[in-house]
């Protein structure tokens, strides 16, 4: 029976072998496109690999990442978040009124206040979802606008300049310790937390239950309510985070800002192999999807694109991310299906 | 000294219109391997149902280790130390094999609750090993095979410190090798005490593997008792109960030409070369253990799924459809298996339901026609004695029986010269399944090509004029109604005989 | 003749069960309460604003809700048969983008129009095989697409907005009908949305769709051609999507990439409010026309309070989740009142035996 398995990888000759396993793995296939990709990029330009520029992508994507790991949250759990813009707005605006208002806050605080806002946004989702078994995508639908609307009514209409915020806000993510800046390191420790989360955790396994197959997860014990929010207070915890990192690293808070978002945040997912019926995908995928998406945005000007092909090419990727991981998972089903046979 | 583990007294369960369980009795021993037997609907589904806390009794007593149970969730029954063996609708595919066992109760470090993946993968591979298992305990589940997946679900019971083990139908899609691994397991499983509940219509596994039996029939407990004591003969008479003569109304038969000609019909992973002619008026019965793959030979016929290999001809000219559209545009009918979710449409009124197939013709310029659309209603859903309060009451509304007639009605109207029945009378009540059976034999008289697929013998060998007999996927066996007996089919079933035969 | 023997049926069941229920049925249905909101809405507004029941700025007020209410009938369909499309809005830019290039390349009119009806039908059409050839998710697919198509106007045509167009273009976005104040967009809405009501309520196909939301595998199992009419659905949300591009551009008489943004959202809103189900199988047609109507005077008469558009967005986005909640919480307390009734049964069939 198991010999089956041990049967096909002996098979063929070394390299068929390694690609094999590599392809096995989503990630895997996603860091091969990867290189390929860059290797015209660099090969026009060189200084594309320089350490300035990896520097400038990762910078990019961090704020990326983090969001893109709060949706994944609730993706895994079969479900989508489209308020991601809305309370990164709000939270963001919220921090730079803040940080206007009272210059003397500490940093901390208004990462703190982002973060909490962020937590009880996602914990209305959680409870419209959860509780009023309203499906996600209407719930956040609407709780978009809601909060959109809400982060309008905060400002009254205005928006918060660079100026009017302190330098140790503004400044606060390019700080540099150790060499890497506090946005990455911001960035670098979510990952950490959130893989710790994801794999380490009950709950957070039982997550990846509830994608896969809920009514076996209610039938080992899972409590699906109690995941299905919590997946969105993550994912709104996350939000508003990112929300205050914005405000800061773009040293503005307007009421339009992060509008669309979620498509980068939900493009990162479907790039990094998040499967969208659930129970499928892990963080360190969504972190290269969301790089796969900071090395496009960064190359467009080296393939002499402007940045008004950018929403174009990521809508292509896409597309085609989604039909390999189609075709993918079609191709092993018939193997599958041809294993049987073999019997 | 085997004590008495499990006892069920007077267990009664009630439905809408129907009494799934009649004061039935069951007793479980330790390290016994207990046989639940009897037909399709005589109630062991509903019975295990409740041992896991699906379903609530509307009466009767269960009692393990002397404690009288009552379960409210399927958690309680799990705790109670009861666990089911399901198909692969409870396995986590993007999972590996290891978290499938442990999920909703892994392994943690106790002091900082971190989970212990490298103590759960030791003790999945300790599990694996005890059941002399060679599958990786990192193994994602979808890449098993069906035979590995179910060896999965038991590790799981194991490791759930189950004391009672309950397998439906466990060897359905095994090889006669997997067969030989399972009953190993089962016989370790009562060495150490464990208790399986083994359902199975097989004779020659309850006969190889199981200590004791009791008999369900139409929802009522008919005897139980020791298995060497008993023979194949006196429990079909148990399980049966009645003449075979009265139950199928077997008309004489007025055989026609050939209509339908199937030669080495393949599908990858289901089935293959197989090759049979269907005449007109003639009742060809398709029997096979379930994964035999009938039902994916007759969904290629009707269009749903594609052939990799073969060839079909309806009345001489060559048949190759596109789609189910096409099935029925030369004439085909097909009663699914699923009635719920193939064969009607709940949330619709059993006049949309009766009229969805011919909706086309009897549409002007696609403009909906109701009062021809209640004609054709009427017709053909008092042809088969509906019983409802009106046309337009919502289908999920009907008992099953019902609502398989409402099924048969919808295909008759389309006027068939096919009609393919796919596991007609399962789950349905006694009155309705002779009704069913007097229908088709009906059909059949009219000059309609029936093919019955059925798992149940007496059904198979009262109704059929001819018998095909699958086994993996394979045809390996085609009998006349003079020719055949019990004994034989059965042996096709299980794949013992070599020729694979063509018909 | 069948209508009469349903209404014998009803009689009889009200007779049986009560009028209270017919009551309760009666006032749990979509359509009814939309109707009530919309009564209240008038009620409400007409008494805070003495320029709200004004007839010509009624019908002023229906352009700013034409285009979206005319894309809101196509996605009854699609939603219906359990899909989903959040490229519509993307697809108006793609059609804004050709017909503004093309009238300024000095086509004139009538090409104009036909332009802007391909390009959103051939959009429509390109989602429809991606969704079915290779069976994604349509979310992940209109996703994508999203980008795509509005991706190719904002890299064409960058900041810019083409602004030349024919005298004529600017009359189905701006004009009433001739000697009358009724808005031609109001007119063409209220016309294309009897036919597709037809459609979908006394059709063949508009059955399918209900039977495709309903149960796909059985509608494939009686014969359904489910692919195609998915298709078919996708291609004719294109093709309205194109009729509302081509309206706003000739009401607007500009095209820019970043146009109708966040009306994908706002049309989606529309259909679920109106009662139609996100899981498919559900919903009429009337349901979605009140509500449409609803929503469209509601922002007007928000308008009319000087309430800012953001007031207008929070009230709708809460009304969409109180739209969506309500009806759980009655289907819930009927679903108990069901279960308790169908207990008593059984109790009963078990004492006789």
């Amino acid at each position: 029976m198991g010999e089956i398995q041990m049967k096909n990888t002996r098979d063929g000759n070394f390299l068929q072998r390694v690609s094999k396993v590599l392809l096995a793995r989503r990630e895997a296939s996603l860091v091969i496109l990867l290189a390929v990709i860059l290797v015209p990029i660099v090969v026009r330009s060189p200084q594309f690999l320089s350490f300035t520029n990896i520097d400038r992508i990762i910078n990019d994507i961090s704020i990326l990442s983090i969001v893109a790991i709060g949706e994944f949250f609730v993706i895994l759990s079969n479900g989508i978040d489209l308020s991601v813009g809305s309370i990164i707005a709000f939270s963001g605006m919220a921090s730079g009124m803040l940080n206007e208002a009272y210059p003397q806050v500490p940093v901390f605080f208004l990462l703190l206040l982002g973060t909490g806002l962020g937590a009880v946004m996602g914990a209305v989702n959680g409870a419209l979802v959860a509780y009023g078994k309203i499906p996600p995508i209407i719930t956040t639908l609407g709780t978009m606008s809601v909060y959109r609307g809400l982060t309008f009514v905060l400002s009254k209409g205005t928006w918060v300049t660079a100026h009017e915020m302190t330098p140790n806000f503004i400044g606060f993510p390019r700080q540099s310790f150790l060499g890497i800046s506090a946005l990455i390191w911001m960035a670098l420790i979510v990952i950490v937390v959130t893989y710790y989360f994801s794999r380490f955790t009950r709950s957070g396994r039982e997550i990846y239950a509830i994608g896969g197959n809920a009514t076996a997860a209610k039938f080992v014990g899972v409590n699906e309510k109690r995941i299905r929010f919590m997946v969105f207070v993550i994912s709104g915890t996350l939000f508003g985070f990112a929300g205050s990192l914005w405000t800061a690293r773009y040293a503005s808070a307007v009421n339009e800002m992060a509008t669309g978002f979620e498509m980068q945040a939900v493009a990162a997912c479907v790039l990094g192999g998040v499967n969208f019926a659930g129970g499928a995908g892990a963080i360190p995928g969504v972190v290269l999807g969301a790089l796969f998406l900071g090395v496009l945005n960064n190359a467009l000007p080296v393939v002499y694109l402007s940045t008004f092909y950018q929403t174009l090419v990521q809508g292509m990727i896409v597309l085609l991310a989604l039909v390999i991981n189609t075709m993918v998972d079609q191709r092993k089903t018939r193997k599958l299906l041809e294993q049987r046979r073999a019997r | 000294m085997a004590e008495t583990l499990l006892t069920i007294r007077d267990l009664t369960k009630f439905f809408p219109g129907i009494k799934a369980l009649d004061n039935v009795h069951l007793t479980v021993r330790t390290g016994e391997v207990h046989a639940l037997i009897g037909e399709n609907g005589a109630g062991k589904s509903t019975l295990v149902k409740i041992l896991t806390g699906v379903y609530f009794p509307t009466g009767g007593t269960i009692t393990m280790e002397g404690r009288e149970l009552n379960f409210k969730n399927a958690i309680d029954a799990q705790q109670a130390g009861i666990v089911a063996i399901h198909q692969e609708a409870s396995m986590f595919l993007e999972l590996s094999v290891t978290e499938n066992i442990y999920m909703g109760h892994h392994l943690r470090h106790p002091k900082t609750k971190r989970l212990d993946w490298k103590g759960m993968r030791e003790r999945t591979g300790e599990l694996l090993k005890q059941l002399e298992l060679s599958i990786d305990p990192d193994t994602l589940v979808k890449n098993l095979s069906v035979a590995q997946r179910h060896m999965v679900e038991i590790a799981k019971a194991l490791s759930l410190n189950a004391k009672v083990v309950i397998m439906d139908e466990p060897t359905s899609a095994l090889t006669t090798r997997e067969v030989a691994d399972l009953y190993r397991i089962v016989r370790q499983l009562r060495k150490e005490g464990k208790a399986i509940i083994f359902i199975s219509h097989k004779f020659e596994e309850i006969f190889e593997i199981c200590d004791y039996y009791t008999v369900l029939r139409d929802g009522q407990y008919i005897g139980e008792g020791k298995v060497a004591d008993t023979s194949t003969d006196e429990i079909i008479n148990m399980m049966i109960g009645r003449n075979i003569d009265h139950m199928f109304p077997k008309k004489d038969p007025n055989i026609g030409d050939e209509i339908l000609a199937v030669e080495n019909l393949s599908q990858l992973g289901a089935f293959q070369n197989v090759s049979f002619s269907l005449h007109k008026g003639e009742i060809l019965g398709f029997f096979g253990l379930v994964g035999a793959g009938r039902t994916e030979v007759m969904r290629t016929i009707f269009g749903i799924d594609k052939r990799n290999g073969g060839s079909m001809t309806i009345g001489g000219k060559p048949y190759a459809p596109k789609g189910p559209h096409d099935a029925m545009a030369h004439g085909i009918g097909f009663v699914p298996e699923d009635r719920q979710r193939q064969g009607v449409i709940l949330s619709m009124s059993i006049g949309k339901n009766i009229t969805m197939p011919q909706l086309g013709s009897l549409c002007h310029f696609g403009i909906t026609n109701a009062k021809r659309e209640l004609e054709v209603t009427k017709t053909y859903g008092e042809m088969m004695e509906i019983r409802a309060a009106g046309w337009h009451v919502d289908a999920d509304t009907l008992s099953g029986g019902n609502q398989q007639k409402v099924v048969l009605a919808k295909w008759i109207g389309t006027n068939p010269r096919i009609l393919i029945l796919d596991e007609p009378t399962k789950g349905i009540d006694v009155a309705t399944k002779a009704a069913v059976h007097e229908f088709v034999s009906q059909m059949a008289g009219e000059g309609i090509a029936v093919i019955l697929i059925s798992s149940e013998l007496p059904e198979i060998l009262g109704m059929s004029d001819r018998v095909v007999v699958m086994h993996e996927g394979d045809v390996t066996a085609v009998f006349n109604r003079r020719e055949m007996n019990q004994e034989q089919i059965m042996r096709a079933a299980l794949g013992e005989t070599k020729e694979a035969l063509h018909g | 003749m069948a209508e009469q023997r349903d209404l014998v049926a009803k009689t009889r069941l009200i007779q049986e069960t009560g009028w209270r229920n017919a009551l309760i049925e009666l006032f749990t249905k979509w359509e009814v309460l939309l109707g009530i909101i919309f009564v209240l809405m008038v009620v409400f507004f007409s008494n805070l604003s003495p320029y709200f029941l004004d007839y010509f700025n009624l019908m002023n007020a229906t352009f700013q809700f034409s285009e979206k209410a005319i894309m809101a009938l196509p996605m009854i369909f699609i939603i219906m048969c359990g899909d989903i499309d959040i490229s519509i809005a993307s697809i108006i830019a793609l059609c804004a983008y050709a017909v503004g290039t093309a009238s300024a390349a000095g086509v004139g009119t009538p090409g104009l129009i036909a332009i802007g009806l391909a390009v959103g039908a051939a959009a429509g059409l390109v989602n429809g095989l991606l969704i079915t050839g290779f069976n994604m998710p349509a979310i992940a697919v209109t996703l994508a697409t999203q980008s795509i198509y509005r991706g190719i106007a904002q890299a064409a045509l960058e900041e810019r907005a083409m602004t030349k167009y024919p005298a004529e273009f600017g009359f189905f976005g701006q004009e009433f009908i001739p000697g009358t104040m009724i808005p031609f967009e109001l007119v063409l809405y209220i016309g294309l949305a009897v036919i597709m009501g037809f459609v979908l309520h006394k059709t063949s196909y508009g059955r399918r769709l209900y039977a495709i939301g309903s149960s796909p595998e059985a509608a494939r199992f009686s014969g359904i051609k489910v692919k195609k009419i998915r298709i078919t659905n996708y291609m004719l949300m294109g093709l309205f999507s194109g009729i509302a591009g081509v309206l706003l551009t000739s009401r607007i008489l500009s095209a820019r990439s970043n146009i109708a943004t966040s009306w994908d959202l706002e049309v989606i809103t529309l259909v679920v409010l109106g009662g139609v189900s996100i899981n498919g199988g559900k919903g009429t047609m009337w349901g979605v026309v009140i509500a449409s109507f609803l929503v469209g005077y509601l922002k007007f008469g928000m308008g009319l309070l000087k309430l800012s558009g953001t007031i207008m967005t929070i009230v709708i986005g809460t009304l969409l989740i109180i739209a969506v909640l309500l009806p759980r919480l009655l289907d819930g307390y009927k679903n108990t009142r069901k279960m308790r009734r169908q207990q008593a049964e059984a109790a009963l069939q078990s004492a006789k035996a």
